[in-house]
């Protein structure tokens, strides 16, 4: 009953996060807003750790599961992957050293 | 025969026992290498062309699967509440790095695709490559992008981050655990995180607090980035 309770308190975010970005028509997933909803509710004690604990820890901890069947879509793409394979190669390097040095710099300086 | 092949029951299994036994590789050899998302996504692949099997059939019979991708989103929100004493401790610095790494990791990745000839859809799919998975296919699937491409993107940095990260911080001087936990979380999430834990529990701390923020800035900037960046592009 207590993790029943509590997926519906996750299944429940989500909705409401589906409903807020229909009607604002904000360019963040209901999944995204349910999020920063969870954060809100657990800050001001409207939704108490205990209420969510086992069920968050649950999802957290199995989250590489989840996005499998997203991953296995990839063999319809194999023709982007072949394609573009150089631009793609070299602008995620690039990219991952740059987030790295300016974070990397940024809490080094500061602290 | 045919019919039990392209079910829920066998494509579900299939997903799991593979998952499960590619994490057991992963904690014996504990090579970041053998990812498991990674082992498992060839393993289910093989098996649908060997058994000529459409990604359709197999999206629909796992939908059980995936329904709980927006749930776990949901629940980094209670991975980010149980951070808050520490983000508020340094809030200003921290604050500022991330959205630094956020911007930069969007811009710079996209710009870069753009400019070595990549197709815009490709530059979409790209542009949220070192958030973690659930929010990168969110935001994929939000601007237009192709989520499972974005999937793979987002593993490519992961384990790149995983092998080379500590070493090229190490090099510009970055060395201790909240810089190192920042940086490594900001860029290649959970797989950069995880690569740095033998180096203390406060290491790993950081670098998922450098995830769960990246992912929360880069989840609120990247539309408004990618619409901007589109327009001035096209």
């Amino acid at each position: 009953m207590i993790l029943i309770k509590q997926v519906a308190i996750f299944l429940g975010l989500w909705l409401l996060g589906e409903l807020i970005s229909f009607y604002t028509h904000l360019p963040l997933s209901g999944s995204i807003i349910g999020m920063l909803l969870l954060v809100v509710a657990l800050e001001f004690k409207l939704i108490k750790t205990r209420d969510v604990k086992e069920v968050a820890d649950f999802l957290l901890n199995n989250m590489a599961l989840f996005f499998i069947p997203a991953g296995v879509g990839l063999m319809c793409h194999y023709h982007v992957l072949s394609q573009e394979w150089l631009p793609i190669s070299i602008a995620i390097v690039v990219s991952a050293l740059l987030v790295m040095t300016v974070v990397g710099l940024i809490m080094k300086k500061r602290s | 025969m045919k019919e039990l092949i392209n079910s829920p029951l066998v494509h579900v299994c299939l997903t799991l026992i593979v998952f499960i036994l590619s994490k057991k590789l992963q904690k014996r050899y504990k090579s970041p290498l053998l990812n498991p998302i990674l082992i498992t996504v060839s393993v289910v692949i093989l098996f649908l062309l060997f058994t000529d099997t459409s990604y359709a059939d197999y999206e629909r019979n796992t939908q059980v699967i995936s329904f709980w991708l927006a749930p776990s989103v949901v629940a980094l929100g209670y991975a980010l509440y149980s951070f808050l004493e520490e983000i508020k401790a340094d809030f200003r610095k921290i604050v500022l790095s991330m959205l630094a790494g956020s911007l930069t990791g969007i811009i710079s990745v996209f710009m870069t695709a753009y400019l070595f000839g990549a197709s815009k859809v490709t530059m979409i799919s790209l542009a949220p490559k070192s958030v973690t998975m659930p929010i990168a296919i969110e935001v994929s699937k939000e601007m237009g992008g192709i989520p499972s491409l974005t999937v793979a993107f987002v593993i490519i940095v992961g384990v790149l981050g995983a092998i080379f990260g500590q070493t090229y911080l190490s090099l510009i001087g970055v060395n201790d655990p909240k810089s190192v936990g920042l940086s490594l979380g900001a860029t290649s999430h959970a797989l950069g995180a995880a690569s740095i834990s033998e180096r203390g529990p406060d290491f790993s701390a950081f670098g998922g607090l450098g995830m769960a923020l990246n992912g929360v800035v880069t989840a609120i900037f990247a539309p408004w980035v990618i619409k901007f960046l589109l327009l001035l592009l096209y």
